[in-house]
């Protein structure tokens, strides 16, 4: 653990009036406006944006089974240039993050990255293949800390397996992240069915696919008085179910992607396969709707479902390529197009919806998870993010640090630029670059002090007495 | 004329008139004692048929060796999809063989597309999944011109299962950029949702459009759709949507029956109907030849060199 302290001159925490904080010892030591402190570097943020380090609650990080397309190093190091503290790993790995221990070798991975937060997010069926229960407790009780349970990818279809994951995972404050899509609607569908995929004679996928879905888990979810968080929203009706859900007082959250908040299936006409994802781009009252809904809360949060993908199984036919998208780098800029220049929300509104409420959905919230999701004040801990909202850029698939290169936004000018990550008072980006992570090089008792970090997002101390 | 044949939108009206006055010349060719013309000479047309379709494959290899090309017929059935060579290695393959047109047969819509982002040569649509078929259009409009003098104005009745078609889809465009009325009729679980934006009419009951018919085209059911769940059964298909005596009794006398083949014979058309002289479908037959040399030669610069 390195004891250095920084000091950020004049940035705008969410936004706000500009203000000094000083890091140190892995917290936010002091805010407002400091001299110089002993031994601190300085970083003059001026013009900056200062929010809490962002929270991902869907990300594919591929590893274990595809390395060639992500590994959890290069996924981690994406997030931290993105400004994510925390990334929520998608359980679709092969083999599937079904047992504790792939969930604990997952996290492993992570913390030996360094780069950022890996929340594994466990199995909810075996094998993801919606005949039984994956061991929900025993990932729960692991190193890892499973709270949030997913077979995203895949629907849990079964209505008595999804009732009885959203029951069982109460014993552990657990919540269900649901990919909603009825399988049997969806069957071979290619793009969003609508004029767009009737013109292009591309197999569509109804609104009502997921609509039915969601319905039906919010019914289960207040009958079992569980959590359901839904992921990918990506229509309009799905908006008013989720409201309606809310409004009965039901646990249901919900979180959208930066691409369904901004791109539209028009982009099919391409027949590009970069904009093949699912759930599939909707249209442009869909993205209106979005918008709107995670203006007003209904929708709690953004999450990339970051989907990297090779190059061979992108440049195909679209009927034959991949899902997916990647979208950790570009999240931010995105969602700073679509809802902050559009005067939809503020950069208050920015921090709540990508830090502070995945954070709590994801339930690293305290109780022995790292602390994420804080609003900036001392005491905090120091996960935070410097950015500049006057910059702006085209999108370069090959600056990337993921190993895919499947981003939509490729040649699309965005506002945006984040210029420095803190990981609990550490720099992992600084200048928009990575500070090189001595990952691999850290000493076994390095390692296991920031095993014990990842775990209580404290600085590493003397082992706490058990 | 663009570089490529991919949709029927890609023709404006006086493209379109283009080949098809084109296609009438060069049907002349077919009644010629050497059916041959040294238009194509030297230039390489490869048939890439990655489906089984061997009457278009054969109307295309006609078309291009009676304009003395050189073809390579490259059948790449079940070796893209999923595995084996990608479409773009075989792209690269042709490219590296100076194919100077691609004539594209594929399952996945959009194939086309794709294939001429990686191709410097012309690439001509021969079916691709359930997208487009231009030619089949491009034959079709020369068939009912043929037969009843004109495209302005026709009205035209497709029939059948539209929503997997590429045959209507292209139909649908271009017969609209040549001036006709299409009406398309099918149960609604074979029209797509959105088919009130396409720039047609459309309808569930064929009894009712019949006697506003000129032209009627009965599309093929596909054998998989029959167990789907898209209609009860073939039987039950049959009599709401097949074209027998009865119906065929419903339309103007001048009226023509047309069908892109292969048929179903007693399913969506009957065999009286399909043999009477009403029918098109072997003219169509001949016809596509015809059109297919005017694409080939319009795309491969034949204009030019002719002049």
């Amino acid at each position: 653990m390195s004891e250095s302290a920084w000091l950020i001159k004049s940035a705008s925490p969410a936004g706000g009036p500009a203000t000094d904080l000083l890091l140190r010892d892995g917290q936010i030591a002091d805010m407002g406006a400091l001299g110089a402190a002993d031994g601190a570097r300085v970083i003059d943020a001026a013009g900056l944006i200062a929010l809490p380090g962002l929270v991902d609650l869907h990300t594919h990080l591929r590893e274990p089974g595809r390395e060639d397309a992500e590994t959890v190093e290069t996924g981690t190091a994406a997030a931290a240039l993105g400004g994510f503290t925390a990334v929520h790993a998608m359980a679709n790995t092969e083999p599937a993050a079904d047992t504790a221990g792939v969930v604990e070798q997952i996290w492993r991975l992570g913390v030996r990255a360094g780069y950022c937060d890996v929340r594994p997010v466990g199995a909810v069926t075996a094998g993801l293949a919606g005949s039984q229960l994956a061991e929900l407790g025993a990932m729960a009780d692991s190193r890892a800390r499973v709270r949030v349970y997913s077979d995203d990818g895949r629907c849990v279809s079964d209505a008595v397996l999804m009732r009885r994951a959203l029951e069982y995972v109460k014993a552990f404050d657990g919540v269900i992240a649901q990919h909603a899509q009825e399988p049997r609607l969806t069957d071979g569908a290619q793009m969003n069915e609508g004029e767009v995929s009737g013109r292009l004679g591309l197999t569509g996928w109804p609104a009502v696919a997921e609509e039915a879905i969601i319905a039906r888990d919010c019914l289960l979810a207040a009958h079992v008085d569980s959590a359901l968080h839904i992921c990918h929203v990506s229509t309009a009706g799905s908006v008013e179910i989720i409201r309606w859900a809310k409004s009965k007082g039901w646990r249901v959250t919900a979180e959208v992607t930066p691409h369904h908040l901004l791109l539209t299936d028009e982009l099919a006409e391409t027949y590009d396969p970069v904009y093949k994802v699912n759930p599939p781009l909707r249209t442009k009252a869909d993205v209106a709707a979005l918008r709107a809904a995670l203006a007003d809360g209904t929708i709690d949060c953004v999450a990339t479902d970051h989907a990297p993908h090779s190059v061979e199984d992108k440049e195909t036919e679209w009927q034959v390529a991949a899902f997916g998208m990647t979208g950790l780098e570009t999240a931010l800029r995105v969602v700073q197009a679509a809802m902050v220049d559009t005067g939809l929300l503020d950069w208050a509104g920015v921090a709540d919806r990508m830090s502070v409420r995945p954070a709590a959905i994801g339930r690293l919230t305290g109780q022995g998870a790292p602390l994420h999701g804080r609003p900036l004040q001392p005491g905090s801990p120091a996960n935070l993010v410097l950015y500049d909202p006057a910059a702006r850029s085209v999108v370069s698939p090959a600056a990337h640090a993921s190993r895919s290169r499947n981003t939509p936004f490729a040649r699309m000018e965005l506002p945006g630029s984040v210029q420095a990550t803190f990981l609990r008072g550490e720099p992992v980006v600084l200048g928009g670059k990575l500070v090189a992570s001595d990952g691999q090089a850290a000493s076994d008792s390095q390692l296991a002090a920031r095993e014990r970090q990842s775990q209580r997002g404290q600085p590493a101390g003397p082992e706490p007495v058990r | 004329m663009n570089r490529h044949l991919i949709s029927a939108a890609d023709l404006s009206r006086d493209d379109a008139l283009l080949i098809l006055d084109t296609a009438d010349e060069l049907a002349q060719v077919a009644d010629r004692p050497i059916r041959k013309l040294p238009t194509l000479r030297g230039r390489t047309v490869v048939n890439l048929f990655y489906e089984d379709s061997t009457r278009t494959r054969i109307s295309f290899e006609a078309a291009a060796k009676r304009l003395s090309a050189d073809v390579i017929n490259f059948s790449a059935k079940g070796s893209s999809v999923a595995k084996g060579e990608s479409l773009k290695d075989t792209a690269l393959t042709l490219e590296a063989m100076g194919a100077d047109a691609v004539v594209i047969r594929h399952s996945a819509s959009g194939a086309p597309h794709r294939l001429a982002g990686w191709v410097r040569g012309s690439v001509v649509n021969a079916g691709d999944g359930q997208h487009e078929h231009p030619t089949q259009a491009l034959l079709d409009a020369f068939t009912m011109r043929r037969r009843l003098g004109r495209l302005d104005g026709l009205r035209v009745t497709i029939v059948g299962d539209v929503l997997h078609s590429r045959v209507a889809r292209s139909n649908v465009l271009l017969l609209r950029t040549l001036g006709a009325e299409v009406t398309l009729v099918a149960p609604p679980t074979l029209l797509p949702v959105a088919v009130g934006s396409w720039p047609c009419d459309s309808g569930y009951d064929l009894d009712a459009a019949l006697p506003k018919t000129d032209v009627v085209m009965m599309l093929r059911v596909q054998a998989e759709r029959m167990n789907a769940a898209y209609f009860p059964t073939v039987r039950e298909y049959s009599r709401r949507y097949g074209l027998d005596d009865r119906r065929l009794a419903l339309l103007p006398e001048h009226a023509i029956v047309m069908h892109p083949g292969p048929m179903n014979r007693g399913v969506e058309i009957a065999a009286d109907v399909a043999d009477s002289p009403r029918s098109t479908i072997v003219e169509q037959v001949a016809n596509g030849v015809s059109i297919r040399m005017a694409v080939l030669y319009l795309l491969l610069g034949g204009a030019e060199a002719a002049r």
